[in-house]
């Protein structure tokens, strides 16, 4: 099994597959809310200029999550 | 009822039951609102908090009902002022009825926010709006067998052409009246988990919160979830009542700010 990447690194247009969260407590519980469940597909749609946050369409709806919630969120390719 | 520290009423309507709207965002909860109640509306805010809410009523079989619109939301984990608005209105408001919209365009992660609310009440109803979308998407939803698996009412909507809202009302109605008593199925955590919901909940049986499931408060506790306390803490002053978690023996352990109170870290303990 391929060790998992973080969500923030993934390419605006790229999709991806949530692998685990490594965030604990409200936070860990707050993306799981959202819709960062293990083996749910996930595409990175749109970044701010800024680089930060970028927005995720996942589970049917798009969501915009901060660089260092993203980095929380390991994926997996495809 | 449905006074004082969590508002339900509207003054000069004499209301036999009261109905909340919960929902993700984007669901059409407020069309549903709007589709419900017509032009028979008020907004304001909630007290001590920057986030509106929407009352309205309308008559139905002769009953007057009002509709409470709780703010768009994924969770009721309280990590927002909006989701501890919905979250405490549900727990506290003593709705009669918690309609939970949900999207049909992807129903499956609107599913997160019901299983969260059955949790707390069985007297719900799912409204699977937006199905005019769902269909022209090619989809194809079976009401009734997700009915019977959550155990619950669910109504096909699609409230901005008030398609299904007769039925919803309906639906409201019954449950709200008792003529249909909603059994839904609880989520189970795994072993070692229940082993220490069980044990919680013994130990809450002293606290006396009307219309709260201790199982919901248990699970809540092991979540290490302090907003839930001062939630309960705030009630029972409103309410004028001595007792509860503020008034008890579990007054030292379960001050709010703390992450977990001892009867939770004893529980956790004792499965070791």
């Amino acid at each position: 099994m391929t060790a998992g990447r973080s969500l923030a690194d993934l390419p605006v247009g790229a999709a991806s597959i949530v692998m685990e969260l490594r965030a604990v407590g409200s936070t860990r519980r707050r993306l799981l809310d959202l819709g960062f469940v293990p083996d749910t597909a996930v595409e990175a749609v749109r970044r701010s200029p800024m680089g930060d946050p970028t927005a995720y369409q996942i589970r049917g709806a798009v969501i915009a999550l901060r660089k260092e919630d993203a980095d929380a969120v390991l994926v997996r390719p495809i | 009822m449905i006074q004082g520290y969590y508002p339900a009423g509207i003054k000069g309507v004499d209301a036999d039951y009261v109905a909340v709207l919960a929902g993700n965002p984007n669901t059409g909860k407020s069309t549903v609102f709007n589709a419900l109640t017509g032009l028979n509306q008020h907004t304001g805010n909630w007290p001590g908090k920057t986030v509106a809410h929407a009352r309205g009523y309308y008559r139905h079989r002769g009953k007057t009902v009002i509709i409470v619109d709780l703010p768009g939301t994924y969770s009721l984990s309280a990590n927002s002022p909006e989701e501890e608005v919905a979250r405490d209105f549900i727990c506290f408001g003593q709705p009669d009825v918690t309609v939970v919209i949900a999207d049909a365009t992807c129903l499956e992660r609107n599913l997160n926010l019901v299983l969260q609310v059955l949790e707390i009440t069985p007297k719900a109803v799912v409204c699977l709006n937006l199905m005019d979308e769902a269909e022209k998407k090619g989809l194809r939803l079976d009401a009734e067998r997700l009915a019977d698996e959550l155990g619950i009412p669910v109504v096909p909507t699609a409230a901005h052409t008030g398609r299904g809202i007769k039925q919803l009302k309906d639906r409201i109605h019954a449950v709200a009246l008792n003529e249909i008593l909603p059994r839904p199925k609880p989520v189970t955590y795994g072993k070692e988990l229940e082993a220490a919901v069980q044990q919680l909940e013994a130990s809450l049986q002293s606290i006396y919160v009307d219309g709260i499931s201790r199982r919901w408060l248990a699970l809540r506790l092991l979540e290490g979830d302090p907003s839930v306390v001062e939630a309960i803490r705030q009630y029972n002053l409103a309410e004028g009542r001595q007792g509860g978690p503020c008034g008890s023996e579990y007054s030292a352990d379960y001050r709010p700010g703390r992450r977990t109170g001892a009867g939770a870290e004893k529980a956790i303990r004792g499965r070791a």
